[in-house]
C-alpha cells in the first residue's frame, strides 16, 4: 500500500484523453542525492577511462616525459589526448542526456532514487526539453569548477574566485526551494519536473478469495451505513498487509461500533464478510451517484 | 450471470492464453461488480504492463509487432478503464495500481518520440536551420551587439593602449601586445605548420569554445542580461586584436588568420548568444503566456540551437587546429573562412530541409 503523501507534492495532469492522472513531486533531497549517485558514477567513469588510455599508452611503450617530435609514438599519444579530451567532454554532457531521453527518463541515479523527470502540465516530453535542462545544469553545476580552475590558471586571486563560485553555487542549489514544484533552473527553461515513478504490485481482488456463498456474517443496511470509503479503504490496507494483533484490534472496534459480536478466532472471516458487504453497498451508492467519504459524511 | 460471460470469453477468447480464460472463470465467482469488471479486464491490463516493462528495461527487439502495435490500443483500454474503475470501485489497491500503469504507459505513449538517432536525423534535415530562424529578430539583436562590442574594443584600445592588458586574458599576451614589432606579428600569423599538437589544441579549444557558448545560452534566463554581456565582452578581445595588427598594416592578414575558424566559431557564438537573449525576452516579456510557460517554450526551440552551436564549434576547433596552421597564406585562409560563411548562411537561412520539419518547429 502506498503511503499518503504530503498534498504539498501532489500534481495532477490531464491526459490526452482527458482522465486527470495523480503524479508524486520528487523531494528535494531524493533528487539531490540522485545528483550525487551520478556524479559519483560519472567521476568513476572519467577516472576508468583515463587509466585505461594511460595503460594503453604504456602498452605502446610511451612514458610521458619522452616524446620525439613528428615519430609515430608522438602521434599515437596525441590521438590518445584528443580520444581522452572527448571522452570527457561527453561523460560531462552526454550522461545524464543518454539516460534521460531513454524510456525510463531517469539517469541511474534517479533510477535507484525510483525517480524520473516528466514534462510539466499536458504536454508529451520532447528531446528538445531533455536536452535544454540539461545544457543548463552545465552552468548550474560546472561553472564554480571553472571559476576556480580559471583562478588557478591565470595565477589571480583563488580566494576570491572560491567565493564567487560559492555564491554561484549556492544561487542555484537554492533555486529548487523558492518556488512550489522544486523546480531547478534548467526545469524552468526546459518546461520539465521530476517526480516520483512508483511501483506498485498488483493484489488479489479480494471477493474473489472470499465468495459470497462461503460468507458466515451477514450485515444489515444499517449496520453497513456506519462507516465510508475511508473506513473501508483502512480496513482494506489492514486486510492486505495486517496479520495479527491489527486485525482483532479492528474487529473489536467494528463490533463494538455496530454492536454484533464475532466468535473468537474468526477475526478475519468477520472482517472480510464486512469489507465485501460494505464495500458492495458503498459502490451500489456510488453508481447511483452517492458517494459516502468517511463516517462522519451523512 | 453466465450469459455475459459467455459473451466475453467469445470477445477474448481468442487474444489470451488459458490464463486468461482462468481469469475469466474467476471473474464469474467474484461476488462484487467491480471485482467482476477488475478480473474481466486484467489480462489487458497485464498484458499493457508486460510490454511497458520490457520497453522500460530497453528490450525492445524483444516486443513482437504485434504488441507494439497494441500498445496504444492497450494505454487506451488502461486509460478507460481507469476512469471507469474511479466511478464504480472503491477497492484503492487496483486504483492505485491501475493509475501506476496508466503512468508509466502514458510516459512510453507520450514520450520522446525520438530517440537520439532519430532525432538528429531530423536534426540535419531542417529542423536545425528551422530553429535558428525560429530566433527572428534576436539573431539581429546579437550581431548588433557583437558589432558593437568589436567596435567598442578597437576605439578603446586605440584611446589607450593599456586597455588592451585589460581586455585580453593572459595567456594571449605573449607575443602579441602594443608595440610589438611587424615580424613578431608576422610570425604569430604564418609559418606554424610544423607546429606539433595540433589535434590536442583543436580538441581543447573545442571544450573550451563549447563552454563560453553554453555560457552564454544558459544565462540567458537572467533575462538576457548576462548573454548580452558575455557578447560584448568576447568581442572587444576581437576589436582589440584588429586593432594591434592593423597598426602594423597588417590588416588583411590578421582578418585571414581569423576567419578561416573565426566565421564559424564568432557564427556559434552569436547563435549562442541569441539563443540566450531569446530566452531572456521571453521572460521578460511574456505576453498571453505565464513566465515559466514562455521560458519553457523558449527553452526547447532554443535548445537545438544549442545543439548546432556545439557541433559547429567542433567544425571551428578542427578549422582552427588544423586548417589555419596548414594553410599559410591569406588568401587560402579568406576563401576557407569566405566559403564556411556562406555555406553556414545558406544552410540556416536558405535551404529548407523537408516541409514536414519545418511545421514541428
Amino acid at each position: 500500500m502506498a503511503r499518503r503523501q504530503p498534498a504539498s507534492r501532489q500534481r495532477t495532469v490531464i491526459t490526452p484523453e482527458g482522465v486527470a492522472l495523480p503524479f508524486v513531486l520528487a523531494t528535494r533531497g531524493a533528487r539531490a542525492a540522485a545528483l550525487l549517485l551520478d556524479l559519483a558514477m560519472i567521476g568513476t567513469a572519467m577516472v576508468v577511462t583515463t587509466m585505461t588510455l594511460l595503460w594503453i599508452a604504456g602498452g605502446v611503450g610511451i612514458g610521458g616525459h619522452e616524446v620525439d617530435v613528428g615519430a609515430p609514438k608522438a602521434r599515437a599519444v596525441q590521438a590518445l589526448v584528443v580520444i581522452w579530451i572527448i571522452a570527457m567532454f561527453l561523460f560531462r554532457n552526454a550522461w545524464f542526456l543518454f539516460f534521460e531521453l531513454g524510456p525510463r527518463g531517469a539517469t541511474p541515479g534517479k533510477r535507484i532514487l525510483g525517480i524520473r523527470i516528466a514534462a510539466r502540465g499536458t504536454e508529451r516530453l520532447t528531446t528538445e526539453a531533455v536536452i535544454a535542462r540539461n545544457i543548463v545544469r552545465d552552468i548550474e553545476l560546472f561553472m564554480p569548477a571553472v571559476f576556480i580552475g580559471g583562478a588557478f590558471a591565470a595565477g589571480s586571486d583563488v580566494d576570491l574566485a572560491g567565493w564567487a563560485a560559492a555564491i554561484w553555487f549556492l544561487l542555484f542549489a537554492l533555486f529548487p526551494f523558492f518556488n512550489r514544484d522544486a523546480l531547478r533552473c534548467g526545469d524552468v527553461i526546459a518546461g520539465t519536473w521530476v517526480v516520483e515513478a512508483s511501483r506498485v504490485r498488483l493484489g488479489e481482488a479480494l471477493s474473489v478469495s472470499v465468495p459470497e456463498a462461503q460468507q458466515a456474517f451477514r450485515f444489515t443496511p444499517a449496520e453497513l451505513a456506519v462507516y465510508g470509503e475511508f473506513e473501508l479503504q483502512t480496513l482494506e490496507r489492514v486486510l492486505r498487509d495486517g496479520r495479527g494483533p491489527a486485525l482483532g484490534d479492528v474487529a473489536d472496534a467494528i463490533s463494538r461500533k455496530i454492536g454484533r459480536p464475532f466468535p473468537a478466532d474468526a477475526e478475519r472471516a468477520f472482517l472480510e464478510a464486512y469489507y465485501l458487504q460494505l464495500r458492495g453497498h458503498l459502490e451500489q451508492g456510488l453508481r447511483l451517484g452517492r458517494r459516502k467519504a468517511d463516517k462522519y459524511a451523512a | 450471470m453466465s450469459e455475459p460471460a459467455a459473451t466475453l470469453l467469445g470477445r477474448l477468447g481468442g487474444w489470451f492464453s488459458p490464463a486468461a480464460s482462468a481469469a475469466i472463470a474467476a471473474a464469474e465467482d467474484a461476488a462484487l461488480r467491480s471485482d467482476r469488471f477488475r478480473l474481466e479486464r486484467e489480462g489487458e491490463w497485464k498484458r499493457l504492463e508486460a510490454i511497458v516493462e520490457r520497453i522500460e528495461r530497453g528490450r525492445l527487439r524483444g516486443i513482437s509487432d504485434e504488441d507494439l502495435l497494441a500498445l496504444p490500443a492497450l494505454y487506451r483500454t488502461a486509460v478507460s478503464s481507469l476512469a471507469v474503475a474511479r466511478e464504480t470501485s472503491l477497492d484503492a489497491e487496483t486504483l492505485a495500481w491501475l493509475e501506476g500503469l496508466t503512468r508509466r504507459a502514458w510516459f512510453i505513449v507520450y514520450g520522446p518520440r525520438a530517440g537520439l538517432g532519430d532525432w538528429l536525423l531530423r536534426f540535419f534535415g531542417g529542423g536545425w536551420g528551422a530553429s535558428v530562424r525560429a530566433l527572428g529578430s534576436d539573431l539581429l539583436i546579437a550581431l548588433a551587439l557583437m558589432v558593437a562590442g568589436t567596435v567598442a574594443g578597437w576605439l578603446l584600445v586605440a584611446s589607450d593602449p593599456d586597455w588592451y592588458y585589460a581586455l585580453m586574458p593572459g595567456g594571449m599576451t605573449d607575443a602579441r601586445v602594443p608595440g610589438a614589432s611587424r615580424a613578431v606579428l608576422m610570425g604569430t600569423l604564418f609559418g606554424q605548420q610544423n607546429q606539433t599538437g595540433l589535434g590536442i589544441f583543436a580538441a581543447a579549444l573545442f571544450s573550451n569554445n563549447a563552454q563560453v557558448s553554453i555560457l552564454a545560452f544558459a544565462l540567458g534566463f537572467a533575462f538576457g542580461l548576462p548573454s548580452a554581456l558575455l557578447l560584448i565582452h568576447n568581442t572587444t578581445m576581437l576589436g582589440a586584436l584588429l586593432w594591434l595588427y592593423h597598426g602594423q598594416g597588417l590588416t588583411i592578414e590578421i582578418i585571414g588568420w581569423l576567419s578561416v575558424h573565426g566565421t564559424t566559431e564568432l557564427y556559434a557564438i552569436l547563435l549562442a548568444g541569441a539563443s540566450g537573449l531569446h530566452i531572456g525576452r521571453a521572460m521578460a516579456f511574456p505576453g498571453e503566456a505565464s513566465v515559466l510557460d514562455a521560458a519553457s517554450a523558449a527553452g526547447r526551440r532554443t535548445a537545438q540551437v544549442m545543439v548546432g552551436v556545439v557541433l559547429m564549434l567542433i567544425v571551428a576547433g578542427l578549422l582552427e587546429g588544423f586548417a589555419r596552421q596548414l594553410i599559410n597564406n591569406t588568401a587560402g585562409r579568406l576563401i576557407v573562412g569566405t566559403f564556411m560563411l556562406v555555406f553556414w548562411t545558406g544552410y540556416f537561412f536558405i535551404w529548407r530541409g523537408n516541409a514536414k520539419t519545418e511545421t514541428r518547429v
